[in-house]
C-alpha cells in the first residue's frame, strides 16, 4: 500500500533513509571532518571534490551490476543522456586520477561527501551516506597497500574508535583457483555468491556439478575454512603447494602486506579470511574491511584496484579505502566533543562594546547578542558567560557571577 | 576468553528439533520458552545466552549482530536473500519442501498465474528463472485457502507430510527447493569471536554427522513418497 496523500500533516516527512544533522552533532561532524582532512593532509593526501552528479559511463567503470542498481539516474535536458547521482566516489577519484592529473608519480587523493543510494543500506539503513576515503595511485607494491591500510586505521582513532579488528583477503587466490578449475564466468559467479555466505552445503552441491578434477573441487571448497589468525596463511601454503603459481603468488603478496602490517600497526588484531572477496568485480589483490566489537557488519573497508583507469586512457596501480563518516561518528567513543560555550552581548551601539564583541570572536569565541524583546535568558540561550559594563569597561562575566 | 555469544531460535520445531544439536555443543536452555516469559533465555553456560524469536526474524537478528549465530530455514534464508550473512551448516532439521501447489486437475493455460505465497521474493525468482510471468499475491497463512476461494491459481509454501494439501482437494505440482535449517553466523562475530564461534559450528557439524544425536522425526523425509522427484533447481541443495 502506498501513501497516496501528502496532506499538509506529514508535509515534514524526508524519503527514507535521507537524513539531516541536527546542531550538536553537525558541530561534532564539521569539527571532525576537517580533523580527517588535516589527518589525510599531513600523510600526503590531496582533496579533491567530484561532481555529484555525471553521466552514467563515467560513473559505472568497472563496477559490479550492484552499483548500477544503486545509482539514481535522470536525464540530462540539455543533451538527452543519461546521467547519475553519484552512489560512489571511488570511480570519480579514478577518473580524476587517469583523465585529468595524468602525473607521473604516486598521486595521493583523498575525497568526502555525500553520496546517494536508491535502496537502504548497513545497519543505520541510509540512502545518503556521507562518503570518507583516500586512494594512492601509480604504485603496485605492498608499502602502498600497507600505507592506506595503516591510514584508515589512523582516520578510525582519530573517530574515537577503540578495538580496531582488520579483516584481510586477497581476490587472487579465488580467481586464480577459479581459472585453474576451468570454471565459466556463470559458475563463478554462483559459487562466488555462496562463498560469500559461506554456504558449504551449496558450494559442495554446485563444485559436484562442474567438471573439473577432484583437487580443484577440493581446493575450492577448503576456502571457506581458511579464515582465522595468522596459521591461516600457514594452512593455504601447505594445502595450495601444489595450485600454481599466481595462487602462491597472490599468498605470498597477503603474506608480506600482513607482516609489514603488523610491523607498523603492532596492536591491530589481524584476522585473515580467503574467501572474503569484498568488491570482486574490481578488486585486483588485497581486500580489508575494518570491524569493531559490539557493531555486527564492516564499518570501513579498501583494497588494491589495479587498472581502474584503463576505461579512460590510463591504466595505473591503485589501492584506497572507504568509510561512511556517519557510521564511524555513531560508533565513536567520544560521546560530547566538543562542547560550545557562548558568551552573551547586549544590543547596543557603543563602539567599545562593538569592539570587545569583534576583539572575542577573533579569538575564537562565540558571542551572541541578546535581541530585543526576544525569549530566553543567557543560559537558554546557550551561553555560559555575559559581556557587561563594568567601570565603564566590556568585560566577560561567568553567568555564576552575573548581579 | 570469556566473550558473551548470543543464539537465535525460532520458536516451535527448529527450536525443539536444535536441542539436541546445542546439548551436544554444552549448550542447555535453563529456561523452557513454552513456560517463561522471558525473551532472552539462560543458558547452563553464564556467557551463552539464547533468543527465541519468529523464523522470519532469525536472518535479521544476525545480519545486524543482535545475535551472533542462529537457526533458520533455508526458505527463510532465500526469501531473506543477500549475502549479509554466513551459512556454514545445513543442519539437516526441520525439513521439508518448498512445492509450488495447486488443484489436483490444474492445468497450465496461457495465462499468467496467480500465485498465493508468503515466500514473495522466491516464487518471482523461480518463475522468472523460467522464463514465465505470474501475479503474486502476499499472504501470511492458510496459503492452501487461496485456489478453494478463486484467490489464487496456484500456492507456493512448504510442504510437510503433504496432508493439508491432500484435505483440501490440492496436489504438489513443482518442487522448489528442498529445506532444512541452516547455521547462520553474523559476519564480525565469526571474526571477532573466531575462537568461540569456530568451536560452537565444529561441535554442532559433529552433531549432525553422529548418528543417534538427531531424533528420527527430524530426519524422515517428508511425505517422499507421494511426490515425484522433480529436476533439481539451482536455487537450493537437495539434503543428503
Amino acid at each position: 500500500m502506498t501513501d497516496r496523500t501528502f496532506s499538509g500533516k506529514d508535509r515534514w516527512l524526508l524519503p527514507e533513509g535521507i537524513q539531516e544533522v541536527l546542531p550538536q552533532q553537525a558541530e561534532y561532524l564539521e569539527r571532525l571532518r576537517r580533523d580527517l582532512l588535516d589527518l589525510f593532509h599531513t600523510w600526503g593526501y590531496e582533496l579533491v571534490i567530484p561532481p555529484i552528479i555525471e553521466y552514467l559511463e563515467s560513473l559505472l567503470i568497472g563496477t559490479s551490476d550492484d552499483l548500477d542498481v544503486q545509482t539514481f539516474k535522470l536525464i540530462d535536458q540539455l543533451t538527452g543522456r543519461l546521467m547519475g547521482v553519484r552512489a560512489d566516489m571511488t570511480p570519480q577519484v579514478a577518473r580524476i586520477d587517469a583523465h585529468r592529473l595524468k602525473r607521473e608519480v604516486p598521486t595521493r587523493l583523498c575525497y568526502m561527501g555525500t553520496v546517494l543510494r536508491t535502496y537502504p543500506d548497513g545497519f543505520a539503513r541510509t540512502r545518503s551516506p556521507m562518503q570518507i576515503g583516500a586512494e594512492l595511485y601509480g604504485h603496485a607494491g605492498i608499502e602502498s597497500d600497507v600505507e592506506v591500510l595503516h591510514l584508515l586505521v589512523e582516520t578510525l582513532a582519530l573517530t574515537g574508535i577503540k578495538q580496531v579488528h582488520i579483516d584481510l583477503g586477497h581476490v587472487g587466490i579465488f580467481r586464480a583457483l577459479a581459472q585453474n578449475a576451468g570454471l565459466d564466468a556463470e559458475q563463478e559467479m554462483t559459487l562466488f555468491n555462496a562463498l560469500q555466505r559461506k554456504a558449504r552445503p551449496e558450494i559442495e552441491d554446485l563444485l559436484a556439478q562442474v567438471k573439473t578434477s577432484a583437487e580443484h573441487r577440493h581446493w575450492l571448497t577448503r576456502l571457506v575454512d581458511l579464515n582465522g589468525g595468522e596459521e591461516v596463511l600457514d594452512e593455504a601454503r601447505s594445502l595450495f603447494k601444489k595450485a600454481g603459481a599466481p595462487v602462491l603468488a597472490a599468498l605470498d603478496n597477503l603474506q608480506q602486506i600482513a607482516a609489514l602490517a603488523h610491523r607498523r600497526m603492532p596492536s591491530i588484531p589481524l584476522h585473515f579470511d580467503l574467501a572474503e572477496l569484498r568488491g570482486y568485480h574490481y578488486q585486483t589483490g588485497v581486500v580489508y574491511a575494518a570491524f569493531v566489537p559490539g557493531h555486527g557488519q564492516e564499518i570501513a573497508r579498501g583494497g588494491r584496484y589495479d587498472d581502474i583507469g584503463r576505461v579512460f586512457g590510463r591504466a595505473r596501480p591503485a589501492t584506497g579505502f572507504s568509510a561512511d563518516l556517519i557510521t564511524l561518528i555513531s560508533l565513536s567513543a567520544v560521546q560530547t566533543p566538543y562542547q560550545v560555550h557562548a558568551i552573551l552581548a547586549p544590543v547596543d551601539d557603543d563602539v567599545e562594546l562593538l569592539d570587545a564583541v569583534r576583539d572575542l570572536r577573533t579569538a575564537g569565541e562565540r558571542v551572541i547578542y541578546a535581541l530585543p524583546g526576544a525569549r530566553g535568558d543567557a543560559a537558554e540561550m546557550g551561553c555560559d558567560r555575559v559581556l557587561e559594563r563594568r567601570n565603564g569597561q566590556w568585560v566577560v562575566v561567568k553567568l555564576t557571577d552575573v548581579r | 576468553m570469556n566473550e558473551t555469544l548470543t543464539i537465535a531460535l525460532a520458536k516451535g520445531r527448529i527450536f525443539k528439533d536444535a536441542l539436541p544439536l546445542l546439548a551436544h555443543a554444552g549448550i542447555v536452555p535453563v529456561d523452557d520458552p513454552e513456560t517463561s516469559r522471558k525473551l532472552i533465555l539462560d543458558t547452563n553456560q553464564p556467557n551463552i545466552k539464547l533468543v527465541v524469536i519468529r523464523s522470519s526474524d532469525v536472518p535479521t537478528y544476525v545480519e545486524y549482530g543482535a545475535a551472533d549465530v542462529g537457526v533458520a530455514g533455508k526458505d527463510v534464508l532465500m526469501e531473506y536473500g543477500g549475502d549479509g550473512l554466513y551459512e556454514p551448516l545445513d543442519l539437516k532439521i526441520a525439513c521439508c519442501r518448498l512445492m509450488l501447489a495447486g488443484p489436483v486437475a490444474f492445468k497450465n493455460s496461457e495465462a499468467r498465474m496467480r500465485i498465493a505465497t508468503k515466500y514473495v521474493a522466491t516464487t518471482r525468482r523461480y518463475f522468472a528463472a523460467q522464463g514465465k510471468q505470474v501475479e503474486i499475491i502476499k499472504l501470511y497463512g492458510s496459503m492452501e485457502l487461496a485456489p478453494l476461494v478463486g484467490l489464487s491459481d496456484c500456492i507456493v509454501d512448504v510442504v510437510d507430510t503433504g496432508n493439508t494439501l491432500k484435505a483440501n482437494g490440492l496436489a504438489p505440482l513443482e518442487l522448489i527447493a528442498n529445506i532444512s535449517s541452516r547455521l547462520i553466523v553474523n559476519k564480525a562475530s565469526m571474526k571477532m569471536k573466531h575462537e568461540v564461534v569456530h568451536a560452537l559450528i565444529a561441535r554442532i557439524a559433529e552433531a549432525v554427522a553422529a548418528p543417534g544425536i538427531l531424533p528420527p522425526t527430524a530426519l524422515t523425509r517428508p511425505c517422499a513418497a507421494e511426490m515425484k522427484e522433480q529436476k533439481r533447481t539451482n536455487i537450493a541443495k537437495t539434503p543428503k
